[in-house]
């Protein structure tokens, strides 16, 4: 238990996808001009990574991983090469599912999140934390926190973005540095604020 | 009179690669496909390797949905150049495998983050969806050269700054480290990469003769 929540904290601070692995990037250059529209996209990255984690899980364990078929007579096949094509496919998939799922039962949610869904199916976060998930052989119940605990900290840098730059649009920037420039000089100053964290350990 | 028509045609394709290295490059102007280019920045090796790579795949990729646009349907078409981005970074990704296993390690999951990376859908959208196949072949060249520019850029301020090197040789001598001179920690993480981008981007708008950047 205490290593599941180690590892969340570390997913929202130290090793945080945005600040420390430049995942997600275009989304969060984009939508990042205001709190509100952050917040719903930053709420549908975690929805959408808590779900697909577990689900590449078993995909990547059940089939694709080296000596997985072993129930279906094939001890010495590797299908791991797939994985990128397959982890695509089951987020575009899931995306979809959830977006046709809570346009029918929610429409209130749907007018919030759902434009933001389309969005999240090509966002690097996602097949970049499930890539990691492989990568870093985490157990069943380590990839759903860390899913979680990735869109967290996604979540937290966008809005803490949105919100700064809510405030330097009344502040004298230099002309050359105005716009894209400034947003990458203050996503750095955020990055080093969150690798303070890395002297915790829990 | 062959001749040219062949230099004409030579001169367009010039043009076009060109515009995606300077006038219209991907990074600094249309603000996309920064997503993966960062990671790699702390070296120089990585980031040749990966700009290679990215090229690779962008121009296979515009020129083969570029030569099957009038198949695919309009409404799977995301899905469709999904499959053939994805197709070919499984085997670019086996390639470096088989031959820089090093290199592959050390760009980790980021070699597979190329399918998400917005250049590459971008020009298969936007470009290769409405053009020829050599036209869109030679965009993507472009596109992808521009990319590893700004990539090479970052890496070798990254490389040099943070850890007084190039391309993995010292090159700062040391005398200048016993004046007192020290690497720059802070350019080997993750900031250092979002400083330059930044700084970059200043130094991109104010030059003449660049579209600028909207606010």
């Amino acid at each position: 238990m205490g290593d599941l929540f180690s590892l969340f904290i570390n997913s929202v601070f130290i090793g945080n996808i945005l600040l420390a692995y430049f995942l997600g990037m275009c989304s969060f250059i984009a939508v990042s001009k205001n709190v509100e529209t952050a917040t719903g996209l930053g709420f549908a990255v975690i929805f959408v990574l808590t779900v697909t984690s577990p689900v590449n899980w078993f995909i990547y364990h059940g089939l694709l991983a080296p000596g997985a078929l072993a129930w279906a007579g094939f001890p010495d096949l590797d299908l791991s090469f797939l994985k990128f094509i397959t982890f695509i496919a089951v987020i575009a998939a899931i995306v979809q599912a959830v977006e046709m799922i809570i346009d029918k039962y929610s429409p209130l949610l749907y007018t919030t999140l759902g434009v933001f869904l389309p969005l999240i199916a090509v966002n690097c976060a996602i097949l970049g934390t499930a890539l990691f998930m492989v990568e870093r052989n985490y157990t069943l119940m380590e990839s759903i926190v860390f899913g979680a605990g990735s869109g967290t900290g996604w979540m937290l840098a966008i809005v803490s973005m949105a919100a700064i730059r809510n405030k330097i649009k009344y502040s004298d920037v230099p002309k050359g540095l105005q716009g894209f420039g400034i947003t990458m000089i203050i996503a750095g100053l955020m990055a080093m604020t969150f690798m303070m964290f890395s002297g915790i350990t829990l | 009179m062959r001749i040219t028509a062949m230099s004409e045609e030579k001169e367009r394709y010039i043009d076009i690669i060109t515009r995606g290295i300077w006038k219209e490059n991907p990074v600094a102007y249309q603000i996309l496909g920064i997503c993966s280019a960062l990671a790699v920045t702390v070296k120089m090796s990585t980031a040749l390797v990966m700009g290679i790579a990215l090229t690779v795949v962008t121009a296979f990729s515009s020129l083969l949905i570029s030569s099957m646009r009038k198949m695919i349907p309009s409404n799977i078409r995301i899905i469709a150049e999904l499959a053939i981005i994805a197709s070919l970074v499984i085997v670019t990704d086996q390639v470096l495998k088989a031959f820089f296993y090093d290199i592959s390690k050390q760009l980790s999951i980021f070699v597979g983050l190329i399918i998400t990376n917005c250049i590459v859908l971008g020009r298969a959208e936007t470009y290769a969806m409405a053009n020829k196949p050599l036209d869109s072949f030679f965009d993507g060249i472009g596109n992808g050269l521009g990319y590893s520019l700004v990539l090479i850029i970052v890496a070798f301020f990254r490389e040099l700054l943070g850890s007084g090197k190039f391309l993995g040789f010292t090159v700062i001598p040391q005398f200048v480290f016993d004046a007192g001179y020290q690497n720059m920690g802070l350019m080997v993480l993750a900031p250092g990469a979002f400083f330059i981008i930044g700084l970059l981007v200043w130094l991109k708008n104010s030059l003449p003769g660049i579209s600028k950047e909207e606010r």
